[in-house]
């Protein structure tokens, strides 16, 4: 399945390297990454593929959660349909 | 996807409080009937407990893969008065207790549809369903109930609003919580999925699963960006707020169905409030230019957010249903909470207002010592509205014993708190004693 990884916070060193080798241990392919700074705070969007349907997502979102608190950043996971739902027909 | 719209999305679940209210599971409980009651009973608690085995664990999973919280998850039935009537029982509180511990055996926050339909006439069911329920709302706790007294169709029952007035009164005494859930409803729909009002009609199919999606609050922040535009402006803002906000329901409402592998029935787009801060229908309507909900403006305000919450909304999803507008409950929003405190909202513009949204009277302390035929002759009032417009109104009043105008009452959680409002001490009682009914409406007769 495909979902969108969201990392908004206060800039500093070893964000994106953090979020990526977390995904990487987890055998999470990124796909696609867009990162900018939006009134000074770091805003990463990475869209995933998880693989095989055996992933625990509820665990996923928590340990990505509690990720973002050793960086402090907020890390969010969502399933991508939503976003598509909301602003797409 | 851009990012700017990914944020947008976020922005709105996590500081704006958009959220999926409920997640209803309809459930036809026809083929339960047996003229053994304990029978019927032992069937209701099969059906209910296998079709909604999943409910709370699907709406928890797609909370979160979805990241989108669900606040609700309930269940609604068919009319109990319909159900019971084959049994010779007098009491049917055995019934409501069996919803009761069906609804706790599979985690859901309410179960709907100990209910009556009686805008024509009485059947056995109806009667004792009715004299059943000061004990079933005081002594259990996740069952609702409703009585349909009127329709367009039919006219209004008279001798049910007065005999409502009377158990009103009755549910009262025992607890100040009981008529939180009991609705009195004038041109009930069979596929509501909000409480109390819910239950599952006989014309649907044998499970269904409905949603009701929220978000005030979003509908206010995209206000707050247009401030001093015109009123086509600010329709216009409305409709593509609500647009979005009832996409979230269709995917919710899909996907639960899928899973649960129960047909998908409809979307309510209804604005629903809760007590926290920012999530007020009134604080829409003060955003709209109200110093305060309640004033003179307040029901064109709200005829305008309530149409155009439809017009976004129907575009957006495969089905709508429900009541799908705008809820004014009193104790559950904070903006009507504070609105009444300032004394700039009172029960007549209540009233006003219920001719132009959702429903009704709903949630409104009143003082403990209003007359029964008082509080029956708000139910007629407001079923002559729905009549009269061919929409559905509902009256959800709340006499609190002991307590005076303008002392505040707490009824807890999602129900919220109120200041108990003044209700007109005028007699209506020799009208209410009349009985009978009131015929149906010329423009009724359509065929």
């Amino acid at each position: 399945m495909k979902a969108i990884l969201t990392t908004i916070g206060k800039d500093q060193v070893g964000i994106i390297a953090g979020v990526s080798q977390f995904l990487a241990k987890k055998e999470i392919n990124i796909l696609d990454v867009s990162q900018t700074i939006m009134d000074g705070y770091f805003t990463m969007m990475m869209m995933v593929e998880i693989q095989g349907s055996q992933t625990d997502f509820t665990d996923l979102a928590q340990k990505l959660a509690d990720l973002g608190k050793t960086l402090g950043v907020e890390i969010k996971i969502r399933r991508e349909e939503i976003y598509h739902a909301m602003h797409q027909l | 996807m851009e990012t700017n719209k990914i944020l947008e999305t976020i922005h709105m679940i996590s500081d704006e409080k958009l959220d999926i209210r409920t997640i209803t599971m309809g459930i036809s409980l026809l083929d339960c009937i047996d003229s053994d009651s304990d029978r019927a009973c032992e069937r209701i608690y099969q059906k209910i407990t296998t079709k909604a085995a999943n409910l709370v664990k699907v709406g928890e999973q797609i909370e979160a893969e979805y990241g989108i919280p669900i606040i609700n998850k309930r269940i609604s039935v068919t009319p109990i008065a319909l159900i019971a009537a084959a049994s010779s029982d007098q009491n049917y509180f055995k019934y409501a207790q069996t919803l009761d511990r069906a609804a706790k055996a599979v985690g859901v926050n309410f179960i709907g549809g100990f209910s009556a339909l009686v805008q024509k006439g009485y059947q056995s069911g109806d009667r004792r369903l009715i004299a059943s329920l000061p004990q079933v709302l005081a002594e259990t706790d996740l069952v609702c109930s409703s009585v349909n007294v009127g329709s367009t169709r039919s006219g209004i029952n008279m001798d049910a609003v007065a005999e409502m007035g009377r158990i009103v009164k009755a549910a009262a005494e025992r607890s100040t919580t009981a008529n939180t859930k009991l609705v009195v409803f004038c041109n009930a729909v069979e596929d509501n999925p909000f409480m109390a009002g819910a239950f599952h009609g006989v014309g649907e199919g044998d499970a269904v699963v409905s949603v009701g999606v929220s978000g005030p609050g979003v509908v206010k922040h995209a206000l707050e960006k247009v401030k001093g535009e015109s009123l086509n402006v600010v329709a216009e803002t409305i409709k593509k707020t609500a647009f979005k906000v009832t996409r979230m329901g269709q995917l919710v409402g899909t996907i639960a169905s899928k899973r649960l592998g129960v047909p998908f029935g409809i979307v309510d787009l209804s604005l629903a409030p809760t007590p926290a801060v920012g999530d007020s229908v009134a604080q829409i309507l003060e955003e709209i230019g109200l110093a305060k909900v309640g004033t003179h403006g307040t029901t064109a305000a709200l005829a305008l957010l309530n149409d155009a919450v439809k017009k976004g909304g129907i575009m957006a999803c495969s089905r709508v249903g429900g009541l799908s507008g705008a809820f004014i409950p009193v104790s559950e929003d904070a903006g009507m909470i504070s609105a009444v405190e300032a004394g700039s909202l009172n029960i007549e513009k209540l009233e006003a207002m219920t001719a132009v949204c959702s429903v009704g009277l709903d949630m409104i302390p009143i003082p403990g010592d209003t007359p029964a035929e008082t509080i029956a002759a708000m139910i007629a009032d407001e079923a002559a509205i729905g009549m009269i417009n061919n929409k559905t109104t509902a009256v959800r009043v709340l006499p609190v014993k002991g307590k005076k105008v303008g002392e505040m009452v707490e009824f807890g959680g999602l129900m919220g708190y109120a200041p108990v409002m003044a209700v007109n001490p005028a007699s209506s009682a020799t009208m209410i004693n009349r009985g009978g009914s009131i015929p149906a409406p010329i423009h009724s007769f359509k065929n």
